[in-house]
């Protein structure tokens, strides 16, 4: 497969990405020609069941949630890593066995860390 | 047509992390990075280096830039509550920051344009189109690295952890 | 080179209206088939079995008033809904669903880009399909929004790492990141990865369900505690563009698990794209089945069960692959 020819499928996936998005486009552009348009101040309110709503949603909340995300970073990087040692594999053996033991371990002690610590628990 | 593509892209880039510090939102703000992420990824695809292109979308895009829209929804700062007296140290590392960035740009301007010997070495890096070429030396010749990344990623979990056991 | 762009054209063409008739009728077929498990009929006045009915409602959905609630932020409100479909929408170029054919002496490949890392490309671009989500949430400020929006963010990151791992297992076996390869590497019945990865297909299907934020998992919409979460704020076709997000990302998610476990487009008599729809179809019947069947799981059951049991396993996995692969 030489070069040009990969290029050509980047191509075309970036092709099709700019159809959708045209076609999207297309589509909210036909429903603002044909849909109503009738604003008045009671239906532009906030939902909060039926009542006005009380105070800005834009508030501070848990901490957990930013904990997670960090977390999950983490582990995205070390599944990043795996998908090369996946590929290659089967050529380099056990070799490539024993490296990604000693990475896994490394990681899969820091998951034991956090689950004791307890910040894996949602309350 | 390669010049054209580039230049588009490189345009988008630029405009939306310039976009980045014009929003009043920090939340739009984030929205641009993610833009300007996306478009660096399609410049990694023109350099024929599909991989880290997608690392780049992966994690940078798709990761980190969640963790950054999480603090920021977390916080949700509003403008009164920066006080100002923050504002003169603030200024001070803006001006020697925009300094360094501006040495930085000048650097490579001129690489760029008086073409070093460092032309060579960006060309053979970029030289293994597929994945398998990339892992056979990330876990041969680079060996040692990714063993260090893992103790480096602990590291952040540990870190992580112990800066947010604080609240919790 | 004309009649090469022309065939791509078509393709992509084709690809695009088979792609959207698809989610219009996965929308029919769920309503029939949880009508039929609760002894229902389900849509039926719509034509004959209410097979018109999706597009009614994509017409009554084209027509309806956009209401934009006053305190949103506009920008973001606005952009949401695209960044919810659009990724879905563009899964659906690397996805293989047949082998290639001759068409008066044109070879044509049943898949749009045979880009060689395919699966790659899915998992990146369902990473930014996060963002759809959460962004809906935030930008509507609205309660229910802002929790739902925050909930399927952390349920779908947290799934996803054990997504990844859950497919290391096949691609150690296959050696490629090509999902053309993939497929080929299934030629007979006895390789498909459903038989040489059962702990990797289940986690997958477990995974899958949870990134897709269906029931058992549906916890950020939970119509009966947050009111359709993220969604609430949205009407008209912003409301329809999650709708149709939803419904492409489980079309896309089957479609992969065809292609990573089913052996893709192989099988006896049919053509390949028939099998490759049929096999299709059982796991799209598989996911209403399961809506059908389970009641919700609760919030700290669901992050514990993501963190402290999928991944452990898809490690497990990993594991036991590396060793037979060894042996």
């Amino acid at each position: 497969m030489t070069d040009s020819f990969m290029l050509q499928d980047y191509a075309y996936v970036g092709f099709f990405c700019l159809i959708g998005v045209i076609f999207v486009i297309f589509v909210f552009f036909l429903s603002r020609l044909i849909r109503p348009h009738h604003p008045t101040p009671d239906k532009l309110e906030s939902y909060e069941c039926g009542e006005l709503p009380i105070g800005s949603a834009w508030v501070q909340y848990n901490v957990r949630y930013y904990l997670y995300a960090l977390i999950f970073v983490i582990f995205d990087v070390e599944v990043v890593f795996l998908f090369p040692w996946a590929v290659v594999y089967r050529s380099l053996g056990f070799f490539a066995f024993i490296e990604m033991l000693i990475f896994l371990a490394i990681l899969i002690f820091g998951l034991v860390y956090v689950w004791k610590k307890g910040a894996l628990k949602w309350v | 047509m390669e010049i054209l593509i580039f230049s588009i892209l490189a345009i988008v880039a630029v405009v939306c992390s310039i976009m980045v510090i014009c929003q009043k939102n920090p939340v739009a703000s984030a929205l641009f990075l993610i833009a300007t992420m996306v478009s660096l990824a399609m410049l990694f695809l023109l350099l024929n280096a599909p991989f880290l292109a997608v690392i780049q979308i992966i994690v940078y895009a798709g990761a980190i830039m969640v963790l950054f829209l999480f603090v920021i929804m977390l916080l949700n700062l509003r403008r009164d509550e920066f006080g100002p007296e923050k504002r003169r140290a603030q200024r001070f590392f803006g001006i020697l920051f925009v300094f360094l960035l501006l040495i930085g740009m000048v650097t490579v301007i001129e690489v760029g344009i008086f073409g070093s010997k460092s032309t060579e070495t960006v060309s053979e890096a970029t030289a293994p189109a597929g994945v398998e070429p990339l892992a056979q030396l990330l876990f041969t010749k680079y060996l040692f690295p990714f063993e260090l990344a893992s103790v480096l990623l602990l590291v952040a979990i540990v870190g992580a952890v112990v800066m947010a056991k604080r609240r919790l | 080179m004309l009649a090469f762009v022309i065939i791509t054209f078509v393709k992509i063409a084709v690809v695009l209206v088979v792609f959207l008739l698809l989610i219009a009728y996965l929308t029919w077929l769920e309503r029939k088939l949880l009508g039929h498990f609760q002894v229902r009929l389900g849509p039926m006045r719509v034509g004959p079995h209410g097979l018109l009915q999706p597009i009614a409602d994509g017409v009554k959905l084209l027509f309806k008033e956009d209401i934009v609630p006053a305190n949103v932020h506009k920008f973001i409100h606005n952009l949401a809904p695209l960044l919810t479909f659009i990724p879905a929408l563009i899964i659906v170029a690397v996805i293989p669903f047949g082998s290639g054919i001759k068409i008066l002496g044109y070879e044509i490949n049943m898949v749009i880009s045979n880009f060689n890392m395919g699966i790659l490309y899915i998992l990146a671009v369902s990473s930014l399909g996060v963002y759809g989500l959460v962004l809906a949430g935030w930008s509507s400020n609205n309660k229910y929004s802002l929790l739902g929006g925050l909930r399927s963010s952390a349920q779908m990151i947290s799934y996803e790492v054990s997504l990844g791992f859950s497919l290391i297992g096949v691609l150690m076996m296959a050696g490629s990141l090509s999902l053309v390869n993939i497929v080929n590497a299934q030629d007979k019945f006895f390789n498909w990865f459903i038989f040489r990865q059962p702990l990797g297909f289940i986690l997958y299907l477990i995974c899958a369900i949870a990134e897709l934020n269906r029931a058992p998992f549906d916890l950020p919409e939970a119509e009966n505690e947050l009111v359709a979460g993220y969604m609430t704020e949205y009407s008209s076709m912003k409301f329809a563009m999650f709708f149709l997000g939803e419904y492409g990302n489980m079309i896309n998610i089957s479609a992969l698990a065809t292609t990573l476990f089913l052996g893709g487009w192989h099988g006896p008599f049919l053509p390949p794209v028939v099998w490759f729809l049929l096999k299709m179809v059982i796991f799209l019947f598989f996911y209403i089945w399961i809506r059908a069947t389970l009641p919700r799981f609760r919030y700290d059951q669901l992050m514990n069960f993501g963190w402290k049991v999928l991944i452990p396993l898809a490690l497990l996995n990993i594991f036991i692959t590396a060793v037979i692969m060894i042996l």
